[in-house]
């Protein structure tokens, strides 16, 4: 079956397929963090006019590399009360699940380490085990803290899988595969345009699976500290703060791949586009953080459960009978008939929920 | 098919926030009790921060406490200045050269501005805008620190002003810097607002919240933006003028809820107040000596004298019993944040862990000043 999608020059042997892919996906993942880290740091330095990380090498590029040396070798401590095993376990539970989901992400056609025809599925259910991981250890600090950022990380995950899911099925519906790679193929023109009320759900509930701004509550650093991992030191943190960073890289591979048309574009290698994309999406997660305060937690389940999901309903009702209805007529015709679909129903919502110009009512 | 009933057991369990907290500006502890997120009971726990400046100003001269002062809300030396140069100025009746008394007022109004910076940025901080306005106004205040930089080489703990007047003189280039300042500051502070005034988030987040009542803040007997947040009307510059506020025309801002968000848009208000009374008083700037002969060692006659100025954070009052001699007999400080803390568990009751941190940072307090 892999060996179908793959382009004729590639290794034509299976497990040399799966072995330089797997080393391409732990380098991709390992260098865009770092560069991920570096990056966020500048620009939110730029955007908060300060300066950022500058001394390590030009720019502060090495600063991640810093960083990261610094983690291995600190000292690993583990709570005297603590459940040994579990807190050890869960920073492992919480990064792998976050690097399996790179297996379907096609870094151009036919560079992507497994084709699975139920690609978005397998990226659903493996993405929600990271939580696991995440209440594993708020758990087993024993500390209340990192409880509380715990049960708020299952809460949120659990509103948000939903409308989140919900929202991506529209994208399968035009595309009519779960496969990344055949979502891509579809794409003639991204599916941001045919799809914008599915893409601003998809992007609200992916910041709030993440734990990005203003989602951030499970980590709040003002309100509980760090959350689950406060208890944690050394690698185990750095795991932590390796997953959450792969977690985002993750969010702008899919938004990239389902709404930006993936490594698709104009005069730029394929793998340099889906680069620039992951990249532009970042950009704008970042850009997020620096300018909005953060929700409270019943207001983060009240935006789940009374906005994204009646929309995500909404929108998949809409796409489900524009295909029905016109199953030949241009995707390009429909592009102007949702978008106003969706300022429509935003405004509505927005007033329904008070969201408007006043507060919200919860 | 039986279905077996489930009851989880759920009991409300004790969060220690603080004293090492990012959140709690200093070192303060609030034992909390929470219901899942929801506050239950709050006790608060002072005096992690106590340096026993009270007793320390008995063994020093009048002039010598000053830098004491400066030490008790750090954010606003100057207005500790102020203020206890005022009580002894009282106690001793000394006269103030009137340059001097308008170098105070630039000095305690740009004070407040630059806590008011601070207050806000912390307070939004508390919200979780990740450090993006605390440090646009960080900017600002700096602004400021080299004002004060310019006048007495400190940018902290500043030992201005003095018995009978102020240390030094202005510096020439200090006065077309205040203007440059003046100048620019309005467009900032609407900057602020642009980006902030509006916000769907901040409003979500801090209208409604943490409401004090009109009546129970006059009932604890707040002071500063927290009472006019609750919409009353006080301010010591208007209802007890010290100093020659008397002179200068300002609004008193005030709030009408009560909420977390009236109080940072008083503390906004305020700023532009204090602008305002900026330029009258550099308009008004007279020539002269800046401060009046008075002797090195201030040996007031026996008595006491109460004086009180509105700092930033609220009603800053003096206490100082004399025996006569050259240290004062008793040195009470009247620590506005302190009395607007005991507002905190009424406040906060009922609200969530997110809501406390912003209840406890709409307060705007100085631990420095709490514990003494």
């Amino acid at each position: 079956m892999v060996m179908q999608m793959l382009p004729p020059d590639w290794p034509g042997n299976v497990w040399a397929h799966w072995g330089i892919f797997t080393v391409v996906i732990l380098v991709f993942i390992l260098l865009s963090v770092m560069a991920f880290i570096w990056f966020e740091r500048r620009a939110m330095a730029i955007m908060q006019s300060r300066l950022g990380p500058n001394r390590a090498g030009p720019f502060g590029l090495f600063q991640p590399v810093a960083d990261s040396l610094k983690v291995l070798i600190k000292e690993d401590i583990v709570p005297s009360r603590a459940d040994k095993l579990v807190h050890w376990l869960a920073p492992v539970v919480a990064f792998v699940p976050v690097m399996m989901v790179f297996a379907v992400v096609p870094f151009q056609g036919g560079a992507l380490l497994a084709d699975l025809n139920v690609g978005i599925l397998y990226v659903v259910a493996i993405s929600s085990v990271t939580t696991l991981g995440v209440f594993m250890a708020g758990w087993a600090s024993n500390n209340k803290y990192s409880l509380i950022g715990a049960m708020r990380q299952i809460a949120s995950v659990v509103s948000y899988e939903i409308p989140v899911v919900l929202s991506l099925v529209g994208v399968i519906l035009l595309a009519g595969s779960l496969s990344l790679q055949q979502i891509v193929m579809a794409q003639d023109i991204p599916f941001i345009l045919v799809q914008p009320l599915g893409f601003l759900l998809f992007f609200i509930g992916a910041l709030a699976e993440i734990n990005r701004a203003p989602f951030d509550l499970m980590e709040a650093d003002s309100e509980i500290v760090a959350g689950f991992n406060i208890e944690y030191s050394g690698m185990k943190f750095g795991l932590f703060f390796l997953a959450e960073y792969a977690e985002a890289l993750v969010v702008a591979a899919l938004v990239t791949t389902l709404f930006l048309g993936g490594w698709r574009g104009p005069l730029l290698p394929d793998w340099l586009w889906f680069l620039v994309k992951v990249g532009a999406v970042f950009f704008v997660i970042v850009w997020i953080r620096t300018t909005v305060p953060r929700v409270r937690i019943d207001q983060l389940m009240a935006l789940a459960w009374k906005f994204l999901f009646p929309l995500a309903l909404i929108n998949l009702l809409v796409t489900a009978v524009e295909i029905l209805v016109w199953p030949d007529v241009s995707l390009w015709l429909l592009v102007p008939v949702n978008f106003a679909v969706m300022i429509v129903l935003v405004l509505l919502w927005s007033k329904l929920f008070k969201l408007g110009w006043g507060r919200v009512n919860v | 098919m039986t279905t077996k009933e489930i009851t989880i057991q759920t009991e409300p369990f004790v969060v220690n926030i603080g004293p090492v907290h990012p959140s709690t500006h200093g070192v303060f502890r609030m034992r909390t009790t929470l219901d899942g997120e929801v506050i239950v009971n709050m006790d608060p726990v002072f005096g992690y921060l106590h340096r026993g400046i009270e007793k320390l100003a008995e063994e020093r001269t009048y002039g010598g406490c000053v830098p004491l002062t400066d030490r008790l809300d750090y954010l606003a030396s100057m207005s500790n200045n102020m203020a206890y140069c005022l009580a002894v100025e009282k106690l001793a009746g000394i006269p103030v050269p009137e340059r001097a008394e308008y170098i105070r007022v630039i000095m305690a109004e740009l004070q407040r501005i630059a806590s008011h910076l601070i207050a806000v940025g912390s307070f939004l901080n508390d919200c979780g805008a990740f450090m993006t306005p605390i440090v646009y106004m960080i900017r600002e205040r700096e602004k400021i620190l080299d004002l004060f930089d310019m006048v007495c080489g400190q940018r902290l703990t500043y030992n201005y002003m003095r018995v009978g007047g102020v240390s030094q003189d202005l510096p020439e280039e200090f006065v077309p810097a205040l203007k440059k300042f003046l100048k620019e500051m309005p467009g900032w502070i609407n900057e602020y607002d642009r980006l902030l005034k509006q916000n769907e988030i901040l409003l979500a987040r801090s209208k409604g919240v943490g409401i004090l009542t009109r009546e129970m803040a006059i009932n604890i007997s707040a002071s500063g933006p927290l009472l006019r947040g609750s919409g009353v009307e006080w301010d010591i510059r208007r209802a007890d003028p010290y100093s020659i506020y008397d002179r200068f025309e300002f609004d008193i801002p005030t709030g009408t809820a009560g909420d977390c968000y009236d109080r940072y848009r008083v503390k906004v208000e305020e700023m532009r107040q204090s602008l305002r009374i900026l330029e009258q008083a550099l308009e008004g700037l007279p020539a002269g000596e800046v401060r009046s002969e008075v002797p090195h060692l201030v040996r007031p006659p026996a008595g006491e004298a109460y004086s009180h100025i509105e700092a930033p954070r609220g009603d800053l009052g003096f206490y100082l019993v004399s025996d006569g001699s050259i240290a004062p007999y008793r040195f009470h400080v009247r620590a506005p944040t302190l009395i607007n803390l005991t507002a905190l568990n009424d406040m906060m009751r009922g609200w969530k862990v997110a809501d406390l941190i912003i209840i406890f940072g709409s307060i705007d307090i100085c631990l420095a000043e709490v514990d003494r």
